[in-house]
């Protein structure tokens, strides 16, 4: 929390530096996200993958993971979901928007395998064959959108529109909201059951607490690294499937804008918890939605967003060690009182 | 196109070898980009832009060493966030100082900035040798910064430091060598480097400032220190066949072979899976890579 607002006010201070309105910039951000039925609407829309992503972060943090890959598999998850809703004709709606969606997910799913696959059989380290599959997925969609998917007759680089009935239902009149918020909601629920509730989400947080105690306990170490990074791309393939399906209608290069990323920022500052993911992901959500009027009355550029974002991770990042280390300094404190009793001159010693 | 995957991987390769993974580079190489344009614009010099380049990617490196080596922050966590924070900051100062415009910014005033006499002889240079020479200016300049860092990293006392305390810093501290101070010092170093490697690309290829104009090369770079296998000769060999793919890939575009050049731009991605994979004969990272150290 105290992250958070450390964080507004240095960004706030950056937009007085710039010689602008701080007051005006922030009317016009909450006016922006929260101001009218289609701001709140645009705000619930910029949360949706944010959620995606966070769960692609949080899933693998648990398991003692790091996925920086969530920006590939999203790019991924909208690929399978467009061809889906490209290539099957004749379905009715709401079959065709499972099919498409779970076609998101499992693509966006084995690109995550992919990396855990790798680390299991190779030892080879996720943080950077996640990186490097960012860009691999990212070229790929480049090429086939302006190859093999290519809308005829080619004048710009984007795949054919997708079939009408594998577009994600638009239930708010007058907005573009779709039901893949719903989508979002259900996976934050189904992320706290998995971890929670289930014995392979169990298994997830001992290997990911402590991977040498989870095998000496019987477990696979490995299978949940594989099952995670599945669950976990799977996730972040699902941002990229809802915003195809939802939003774009077709597949086009570089359609993500760095979504994948802030699953970063989403997971850190919600600790990885599902509540945490959610206000994270509305927070973020309404910030991103209300910078375009913020940039458009206030003259604030968008980009301020980034810093706003980059400086809670980087706090987040710096203050949880703050955390630790003061909880640390208060158990050696009480292991001096616990002593103190009995030995009262004895040098305490604490590990 | 090799150059500056091979400038800033050298920086990295240190810090690397010292167990700090910076997945960072990225944004300091683009903080380095900015600076160097701000700051030749400013000081009237290229020279001084690449210094202005190499101070901003000092201490964008300083603010990473503090938190990870320093507070003990997870090294990832924070260089992705340094990543963000370059993309934010240097899009907010680009446009507040070369205005608001989404288009890259009128080039006029760059034109004009006035190159120093030594970047005016490689060109020179260059028209005389023919173009398959002017390569091999980079080639020479490269083959230059390789062996020294062999020999600091391989055959000094600081470079044998560099290398222990990215295996096991514990034995380090027992043995009085001061860990926090050898990660300062290389996160800084390549920090340097990264900077100057921004600098070469708004100065010496572009001689303007673009939004998030680094592409992915700070990865690259990193990318290059991992297929070098952490040796200096191995970023030299990484650095220049990516870079040779960069080029190939503008001229197979400009061809029209009918070669996907996507699958040119992928090439240095896949083969760094491979390598860390295995496939490329045995690469083992320094031991004690992405693990903060802390004292007890």
């Amino acid at each position: 929390m105290a992250s958070v607002l450390l964080a507004f006010v240095v960004s706030g201070v950056i937009i007085h530096l710039c010689g602008l309105d701080v007051i005006s910039a922030a009317k016009n951000m909450i006016e922006g996200s929260l101001g009218s039925k289609n701001a709140i609407a645009e705000s619930l829309l910029k949360m949706g993958p944010l959620i995606f992503t966070g769960l692609a972060y949080a899933l693998a943090a648990r398991c003692g993971l790091v996925n920086i890959g969530a920006e590939g598999q999203l790019y991924i998850g909208g690929l399978t979901a467009a061809l889906v809703g490209i290539y099957i004709p004749n379905l009715p709606a709401p079959l065709h928007q499972l099919f498409a969606v779970l076609a998101g997910f499992v693509g966006g799913g084995l690109w995550g395998f992919l990396s855990g696959w790798l680390k299991v059989r190779f030892g080879s380290s996720e943080v950077i064959t996640t990186i490097m599959l960012n860009y691999v997925a990212q070229y790929l969609i480049n090429y086939l959108v302006s190859g093999p998917l290519e809308e005829p007759p080619g004048t710009f680089p984007q795949s054919r529109p997708i079939v009408e009935s594998s577009q994600l239902t638009r239930f708010l009149p007058g907005t573009r909201l779709h039901i893949g918020i719903f989508i979002a909601l259900l996976c934050l629920v189904l992320f706290y059951f998995f971890l929670w509730k289930t014995t392979h989400g169990y298994e997830t947080r001992v290997v990911g607490a402590n991977p040498e105690a989870a095998s000496y306990a019987g477990m696979k170490p490995s299978s949940s690294v594989l099952l995670c990074m599945f669950l976990a791309g799977g996730c972040a393939g699902l941002a990229g499937a809802t915003d195809i399906l939802g939003i774009q209608w077709r597949l086009m290069p570089n359609f993500s804008n760095g979504a994948g990323f802030d699953g970063i920022a989403v997971a850190l500052l919600g600790h990885n918890t599902p509540l945490g993911i959610f206000f994270a992901a509305a927070l973020f959500g309404i910030v991103r939605s209300g910078a375009n009027l913020m940039q458009m009355l206030s003259k604030v550029p968008v980009s301020i967003v980034n810093i706003l974002q980059a400086l809670v991770v980087l706090f987040v990042a710096a203050s949880n060690i703050v955390f630790l280390i003061a909880r640390r300094r208060a158990i050696a404190r009480a292991a001096r009182r616990d002593s103190a009793p009995e030995e009262p001159n004895a040098p305490s010693e604490i590990p | 196109m090799a150059m500056p995957i091979l400038i800033a991987g050298m920086g990295f390769l240190f810090s690397e070898r010292a167990g700090v993974v910076n997945i960072g580079a990225e944004g300091i190489m683009l903080f380095g980009a900015l600076a160097g344009v701000v700051g030749a614009l400013y000081l009237n010099s290229a020279w001084l832009g690449l210094l202005a380049a190499m101070l901003a990617g000092l201490l964008v490196a300083a603010i990473f060493a503090l938190l990870t080596v320093s507070l003990h922050a997870d090294q990832i966590v924070v260089g992705a966030g340094i990543n963000i924070l370059a993309a934010g900051l240097t899009t907010t100062v680009n446009r507040i100082v070369f205005g608001m415009n989404a288009t890259p910014p009128a080039i006029p005033s760059f034109h004009v900035l006035p190159f120093p006499d030594a970047l005016a002889r490689i060109s020179w240079l260059g028209e005389i040798l023919s173009t398959i020479f002017s390569q091999n200016i980079l080639v020479y300049l490269a083959l230059f910064i390789a062996p020294l860092s062999q020999y600091f990293l391989f055959h000094t006392e600081i470079g044998l430091k560099i290398r222990a305390v990215g295996e096991y810093p514990k034995a380090c501290d027992t043995v009085g060598i001061d860990v926090v101070r050898v990660r300062y010092g290389t996160i800084l170093f390549s920090g340097l480097l990264g900077g100057a490697a921004g600098a070469y690309l708004s100065l010496g290829v572009l001689s303007f400032f673009m939004e998030s104009m680094t592409a992915g090369r700070g990865f690259i770079a990193l990318a290059a220190v991992v297929f070098g296998k952490y040796t200096p000769y191995g970023v030299l060999g990484a650095a220049l066949l990516f870079g040779a793919g960069l080029s190939l890939e503008s001229r197979l575009q400009a061809l029209g072979t009918g070669i996907p050049y996507q699958f040119i731009l992928m090439a240095p991605y896949i083969l760094t899976i491979l390598t860390l994979a295995g496939f490329v004969g045995r690469n083992k990272g320094p031991a004690a890579s992405g693990i903060p150290y802390i004292k007890e």
